[in-house]
């Protein structure tokens, strides 16, 4: 395999990555919580897409809206309901919190879904560009995924939720007493790490084959990411998740794709250790 | 806060550990094997509460270090070392790992530490998966079967089993009575403080993460030689990882019987489920988690029963301090 082929599978997996970790960074960023739910919600969404194409017939990309949407109010009630309650605690009991309600949600999906690999199939063929080829329904998911990073960052910077969301990360006393509702807040960024995971796994689906058991790697890919790209916004996860795509990319030809996935891990304790606000982080929001 | 110097805790750990020891002789195969499930985690937890107990760190390394004496154990007795010595050198390598990983991510805090120390566990499972030639990769390994009856084995796992949980408790009893333990729990309030008034807080860290680290390890290596057969998933599990936290929690973290406490009622409380509701385990265990977290914050051991018996009586309820 060429250079450039390398290249281009590794920025290809890396715009997936990216979309996959950027709710992740979210919450962590803002609420302080290492949300370990989010793996199964990037599942959720990748078999909730393909069973709704299986039976509708509807194309994916028209269903993504509406499992973004359905996960963004199980988000946004998960986060009200429950984590809301602790927010402010250790992290300890913020991640086995979350950890409990992963294992309920994962528990339900392997019961109503099977834990089968399901994978939307949509048959485009291949484009072949100075010499990379690139199966179309790839550079479907790459662009969908660079959408919806940058509908967040738009999101982020210009509207009056995503200001107050900026606002709450800055410093929540500020904010509260500017009128912002934290809590309120708080779910509306639950809801929306929870959207873009669930778009995630409806793009991945497109892509690749979605299984329950797949809810630790992608939650073990976000840690990665998060930590390499640092927290603190949309920056951080793009540049995070298309480091790593393309370390794994080329990892994987020079020593094996098995291999591949410890380099990430290995990068990220360095990285942890000489640079914990990540390569394009702000210090001090770690 | 010292704690003060009362020994109940050692009666009744002495108590519950002979009932335990005595289950081989009063009841049947079953029971000796929940036994030795529930020494299995009591020994776990009890580590645990080293680290994230009294030196309040995030640590979700315990399936880290309990894969590792797992593999340690198993291919050391591949190599014909009697098995009594391959559990020791397991618990030696993996005290000698934690001291060099402990070095780095001890330097992190808070929600850095935690991941990293759940990279730990991903790290070692994929390196143990991935180094074909001496682990057997995702084949897993066979493990030399221990000599004897079906019912002497299990035993006798049982009892070094608890002898195991025996030593991880008087590490805990020792650390809650002496100087580390002091230095520890300054840590756990203020680190920087701790650092302050003269506690080298690196190595009052590093002593705790290696002894959370050591009986993990043994425990591991005990558990191979028990059941045979070892694979990267199941050793480097991170529902392990998870569980053990929850237990020390469950009883009441930082206290010298509510691992202990926690894990037998978490194992029971497992068990009852797996027998009966087996499709829907996880779900209800994730349940009993969130309840924990929602209504025993502070753990079985620090709940108020005397306010809970009498129901509170003036209409309002006490309000209890947590954290």
């Amino acid at each position: 395999m060429g250079f450039a082929q390398i290249l281009a599978n590794g920025m290809v997996l890396g715009t997936l990555y990216a979309c996959i970790a950027i709710g992740f960074s979210l919450v962590w960023g803002v609420l302080n919580v290492i949300n370990m739910l989010h793996g199964s919600f990037i599942v959720l969404g990748g078999y909730l897409t393909y069973f709704a194409w299986a039976y509708t017939g509807i194309s994916p990309v028209l269903i993504l809206p509406f499992v973004a949407a359905l996960l963004f109010g199980l988000g946004y009630g998960l986060q009200y309901l429950f984590i809301n309650k602790v927010v402010s605690a250790p992290v300890l009991t913020t991640l086995t919190l979350t950890f409990g309600l992963d294992m309920i949600l994962y528990n339900l999906m392997t019961v109503f879904f099977t834990a089968t690999p399901r994978r939307v199939s949509m048959e485009f063929g291949r484009l072949e560009f100075w010499g990379v080829a690139m199966p179309v329904d790839r550079l479907i998911g790459m662009g969908l995924a660079l959408l919806l990073t940058a509908l967040l960052f738009v999101v982020l910077k210009t509207s009056r939720i995503g200001r107050a969301i900026v606002a709450v990360r800055m410093d929540r006393e500020a904010a509260a007493l500017m009128g912002i509702k934290v809590n309120h807040i708080y779910a509306i960024t639950f809801g929306i790490a929870a959207l873009m995971a669930g778009a995630a796994g409806s793009v991945f689906a497109m892509v690749f084959p979605v299984t329950t058991n797949l809810s630790g790697v992608f939650l073990g890919k976000a840690f990665v990411i998060c930590v390499i790209g640092g927290l603190g916004g949309v920056s951080g996860a793009l540049v995070g998740g298309l480091a790593l795509g393309i370390i794994e990319s080329f990892a994987g030809v020079l020593i094996g794709p098995q291999n591949a996935i410890t380099v990430g891990f290995v990068l990220m304790l360095v990285l942890l250790i000489v640079r914990p606000q990540g390569l394009v982080g702000v210090k001090g929001y770690e | 806060m010292m704690a003060k110097k009362s020994p109940w805790p050692l009666i009744v750990m002495a108590l519950w550990v002979a009932a335990l020891a005595l289950t081989p002789v009063a009841l049947g195969n079953y029971e000796v094997r929940i036994a030795i499930s529930i020494a299995m985690f009591t020994a776990l937890a009890l580590s645990w509460n080293i680290i994230g107990g009294f030196t309040g760190y995030p640590s979700f390394a315990t399936a880290a270090f309990y894969g590792i004496g797992c593999y340690v154990g198993a291919l050391a007795q591949r190599a014909g070392v009697p098995a009594a010595l391959a559990w020791l050198a397991a618990a030696a390598f993996v005290g000698g790992v934690s001291f060099l990983l402990g070095s780095i991510v001890l330097r992190l805090k808070g929600h850095y530490f935690a991941i990293g120390s759940i990279a730990l566990v991903d790290i070692s499972r994929l390196v143990v998966s991935s180094w074909g030639g001496v682990t057997g990769g995702g084949n897993g390994l066979n493990v030399p079967l221990l000599e004897g009856r079906p019912p002497e084995v299990s035993a006798l796992v049982l009892h070094v089993m608890l002898v195991i949980v025996v030593a991880a408790f008087l590490a805990n009893l020792l650390t809650d009575r002496s100087r580390l333990g002091f230095g520890l729990r300054c840590i756990e309030q203020n680190e920087d403080a701790a650092d302050m008034v003269g506690i080298d807080t690196t190595r009052y860290k590093i002593a705790a993460f290696v002894l959370s680290a050591i009986f993990p390890g043994a425990v591991g290596a005990v558990y191979a030689s028990w059941v045979g057969y070892i694979d990267p998933t199941d050793s480097f599990d991170i529902l392990t990882t998870v569980k053990v936290p929850v237990m020390a929690m469950l009883g009441g973290a930082g206290t010298l019987l509510g691992p202990v406490v926690g894990a037998v009622s978490f194992v029971l409380l497992e068990e009852l489920f797996w027998a009966n509701f087996l499709e829907w385990n996880r779900a209800i265990m994730g349940a009993i988690v969130v309840a924990l977290i929602f209504f025993l914050p502070g753990g079985i051991l620090k709940l108020d029963w005397r306010a809970i018996l009498r129901r509170a009586p003036r209409g309002k309820p006490a309000e209890r301090k947590t954290g």
